[in-house]
């Protein structure tokens, strides 16, 4: 596997101005034989900002999050945090860490225990950093419950006296409790009801502003990295498909992946829909990653080289980059293949739109 | 090779539901006027969790009581009143001539089955012979695109999405005429998703199979629906033809539904 | 993705109650009404509490709880004088059952109280930390639970001077093990959910972390593992009083009772059965507050919350 003669890996996609807040570099994390993430690097700004990871599942996005917040071991390249090597952090500057950076996870139902009130949930994570003094405790959780929309007077209920959509804003009032300069949210509003989740949108949108937070937005849902992201990454089995601003890759993708992905999402507005690429094949197997292109085997553009050569993560534009050999022709708009279902009134198809 | 008793003579897929009540003791969960699905049709219900949809989906498979609820109303399917049959008469039908998929596919199959064996034991236990049932399951795969020896793994064995084709074979097996979906795709990526829709698509053109599609996303139910039917606590706020409800409802509700989904940004 | 579709908490606030807050007494009572099997339960266990302390008082014949024997009134059937009969050696039965509830639960208390405080620990540390430390003490465990628990039990006994406390060492010596497995698997599970994943995230110490949530979530098998074992500690240390280890005549020992009474048993029934009614009556007393106290834990359950 060498790698492409013409590429010029450049760095990881910053945020315009300053150092950014998290670098992740060459991130790859291996569970046994899977590799859940193999070589990721990506860049988080200092905040307000947000920066969206979209994949599938086994794509690596969660393991990623996790890595963040050393909650699992990386296998290898580094995370640094405001300059800081995370997976060199030890007792008192570990403990540090964790009053910068926090998570919240997808699944509202098991995030927090059963058998504790919403109150000493919150109050936990308050004393493990002595944040407040013992005296002033009940009033920060009631200001922290108020601020992500729910009554303080919640603090005295169980779990599961509250909705899903509270349980999640509960998560995140505890995550905010340590005053966090970035947040991990994984999959925050998947579990949710489709209302909730609008609710739970604006007030991410909200506390970012509010907190000039930093974020690393977990999901499989574009209009939810639309939304809140200035920046998107596409992963897929445990590598970067492609970079960049939300916008530009949302409308013209640069990674057959991506467009293939951007084809199934099914849409309300029958004027968004697009043919749908079907992608031949099954998921592949993590423990036994393709060779070359991880995604070859399944993509319709895919030709002789992609079999034999990894593709570096490269710029095509200034602020995106792709990993594909292809990556020019698709942003050309090269007609993705034959193997696609209109969705759309008529029956007959004629040559998909990439959008 | 000797047929499963066949469906009775007429329009069969006719599910018509009339004035459905469901309630546990004084509290009344589902109060639905009317709702019908045709031959070959795919009506979508759309709401969120409260809204009372599975529980009509239950009511329909003469499960409802069983989870100690109360049912008034009528369900007529194919000229048989649902609420009035004894249990006996009711398995006849559950399974056999109107199939239910759920949101969490493994939770179809036993784990300590091959999914073979659990298929196969259902086409038996509504009287197919031991090489008829195989038979069935093979071709019943071969048409939700899976290949059939993978009838011989484990759940454990199979990803979200190839189970829940299995579960969508055996109601192909079984030659259900309605197929109740609850939210069957929710837990899937995004490509699988698309994958099952276009299958359950292909399933109505080629088998005339109704389907009552249970979901809380408004695009799926747009993009696979004939007519969809929203609810919010029990009761059917608005129903009609898909492509009409959802690009212009007339429900407050259905709009502030339709404004929750987020869009992109190119779209907007 | 069903989002629980409660809006409304139960109201803690009962109706004529001033102001928000409930009285604890109120709670207490409000408890017991809603599990039955702890009000039932808890009574039946006082009420043994209460016999074993106030035995001296109850018994009609407290001496022959003792070394009594009264020669001339051997084996004579329930009567109005003595309401249980007499046995082998002319001693009252029903005094010495009463005067049994000082003998036999407790031993199955302190039995039990020993094999928690070595198991929970044991349980908690292997199944949460994990590692190297989870294998030494799986490893230790195994080697006691491969033991036929009587024969281990009979061995030490037999070593130890015939005691009542030997007979307590010996028990829980055998008893400890199954505790440590069952702690660590419930102590593993926990660890492994979302919600202790996040206090990891958080920067919640490890200790906090056992104390404030392994163990609450874990306890619940344990408690009704507990009350189930009080009979069969009871039953145990009958056995080995029967072989001569452990209680030695003239304790009153329900177990001991029983064990010397079964050569009577046709036709004088009644040295064996109100021993054995005793100890029948314990069991399901403990099992029953087993069980109310895993329904009172369960926050989902109660009426507290």
């Amino acid at each position: 596997m060498t790698s492409a003669p013409d590429a010029t890996p450049a760095a990881p996609a910053a945020a315009a101005g300053g150092p950014p807040l998290l670098r992740i570099s060459d991130l790859s994390v291996h569970f046994g034989p899977v590799h859940a993430v193999n070589q990721v690097s990506l860049d988080v700004a200092a905040g307000p900002f947000g920066l969206g990871l979209i994949g599938e599942s086994g794509s690596g996005k969660t393991t990623i999050g996790r890595a963040v917040l050393r909650l699992v071991r990386s296998s290898g390249g580094s995370i640094t945090f405001a300059g800081q090597d995370v997976g060199s952090l030890r007792g008192a500057a570990l403990q540090a860490y964790r009053r910068d950076a926090q998570i919240v996870f997808q699944n509202p139902d098991n995030s927090l225990d059963p058998r504790m009130r919403i109150g000493g949930t919150i109050a936990e994570a308050l004393n493990a950093h002595r944040i407040v003094s013992r005296g002033d405790i009940p009033g920060r959780v009631a200001e922290l419950l108020t601020e992500a929309g729910l009554d303080p007077t919640f603090a005295e209920r169980y779990p599961h006296q509250l909705s899903g959509g509270q349980r999640q804003r509960v998560a995140i009032a505890r995550a905010l409790s340590v005053q966090p300069k970035l947040l991990v949210l994984d999959e925050p509003t998947s579990a949710l009801d489709v209302r909730t989740q609008a609710h739970m949108l604006k007030l991410i949108a909200r506390l970012r502003a509010e907190r000039e937070l930093s974020y690393l937005l977990i999901t499989h849902n574009f209009g939810v990295v639309s939304e809140l992201c200035e920046q998107t990454a596409v992963l897929y089995l445990g590598k970067v498909a492609e970079i960049g601003a939300t916008d530009v890759l949302l409308s013209s993708p640069a990674h057959p992946y991506t467009v293939a992905l951007r084809s199934a999402v099914p849409e309300v507005d029958v004027a968004a829909r697009r043919s749908r690429i079907v992608l031949s094949g099954d998921a592949p197997d993590a423990a036994n990653p393709p060779s070359g292109c991880v995604f070859h085997p399944r993509c319709p553009l895919a030709v002789d080289r992609c079999r034999t050569d990894v593709p570096q993560l490269r710029e095509v534009t200034p602020a995106r980059q792709v990993a594909c050999h292809r990556a020019a022709d698709v942003l050309a708009g090269v007609a993705l293949s034959t193997h696609h279902r209109s969705r759309t009134a008529e029956t007959a198809s004629s040559a998909p739109d990439l959008g | 090779m000797t047929e499963l008793p066949p469906a009775p003579a007429g329009p069969s897929g006719r599910l018509a539901i009339t004035s459905l009540d469901i309630s546990f003791g004084p509290r009344k969960v589902v109060s639905i006027d009317e709702l019908r699905l045709d031959h070959a049709e795919i009506v979508g219900i759309a709401g969120e969790s409260g809204s009372g949809k599975s529980m009509t989906t239950l009511a329909i498979l003469g499960l409802a009581r069983t989870v100690g609820a109360t049912v008034s109303g009528s369900i007529v399917f194919d000229g048989k009143e649902l609420t009035a049959l004894s249990q006996d008469d009711l398995r006849e039908i559950r399974g056999r001539r109107i199939a239910a998929i759920f949101q969490s596919p493994s939770t179809a199959f036993s784990p300590v089955y091959k999914v073979g064996t659990i298929v196969t034991k259902a086409l038996r236990l509504h009287g197919a012979t031991k090489s008829e049932a195989a038979d069935r399951a093979a071709e019943a795969m071969r048409q939700v695109l899976l290949a059939p020896d993978l009838l011989r793994r484990y759940p454990s064995q199979l990803s979200g999405g190839q189970l829940q084709r299995v579960a969508i074979a055996l109601a192909l097996a079984l030659r259900a005429e309605i197929l109740l979906a609850d939210e069957p795709t929710s837990a899937l990526d995004v490509t699988i998703q698309a994958e099952v829709l276009d299958l359950l698509r292909d399933l109505r053109e080629t088998t005339g199979m109704s389907i009552l599609f249970i979901s809380h996303d408004l695009a799926v139910v747009a993009e696979l629906c004939d007519r969809v039917a929203v609810m919010r606590n029990g009761v059917i706020v608005e129903q009609g033809p898909a492509s009409q409800v959802l690009s212009s409802p007339a429900d407050p509700y259905t709009s502030e539904l339709l404004d929750s989904v987020p869009k992109l940004a190119t779209t907007k | 993705m069903t989002e629980s579709a409660v809006a409304q908490p139960p109201a803690v606030v009962p109706a004529g109650s001033p102001g928000g807050r409930v009285s604890r007494r109120q709670v207490a009572w409000r408890a017991l009404k809603a599990n039955p099997l702890l009000a039932v339960g808890g009574t039946l266990v006082l009420l043994i509490v209460l016999v074993a302390i106030f035995a001296p008082l109850i018994a009609p014949y407290p001496a022959d709880a003792g070394a009594a024997t009264h020669p001339f009134s051997v084996l004579t059937a329930p009567s109005s004088a003595h309401l249980f009969g007499t046995d082998q050696v002319g001693r009252d039965i029903l005094s010495r059952v009463l005067y049994g509830a000082r003998v036999s639960p407790v031993i199955a208390i302190i039995v039990l109280a020993i094999a928690c405080a070595i198991g929970v620990p044991l349980g908690v540390a292997a199944g949460f930390l994990g590692g190297w430390l989870d294998e030494a003490i799986m490893r230790v465990t195994d080697v006691f639970l491969a033991f036929p628990p009587l024969l281990l039990a009979l061995a030490l006994a037999a070593v130890l001077p015939a005691s009542l406390t030997s007979l307590t060492i010996a028990i829980a010596a055998v008893w400890w093990p199954w505790y440590v497995r069952l702690i660590r698997g419930q102590a593993a599970s926990v660890a492994g959910r979302p919600y202790v994943e996040a206090c990891r995230a958080l920067g919640v110490s490890r200790l906090r972390i056992i104390f404030r949530h392994i163990l609450p979530n874990s306890i619940t098998p344990l408690l009704v593992q507990v009350s189930l074992d009080v009979g069969g500690v009871i039953l145990t240390a009958s056995a080995l009083s029967f072989l001569g280890l452990g209680a030695q005549d003239p304790v009153p020992d329900w177990g001991l009772m029983i064990a010397e009474g079964q050569s009577y048993f046709t036709p004088d029934w009644w040295l064996v059965t109100f021993p054995g009614l005793a100890i029948l009556v314990t069991a399901f007393a403990f099992n029953l507050l087993g069980d109310g106290l895993r329904d009172l834990l369960d926050p989902k359950r109660s009426l507290i919350s």
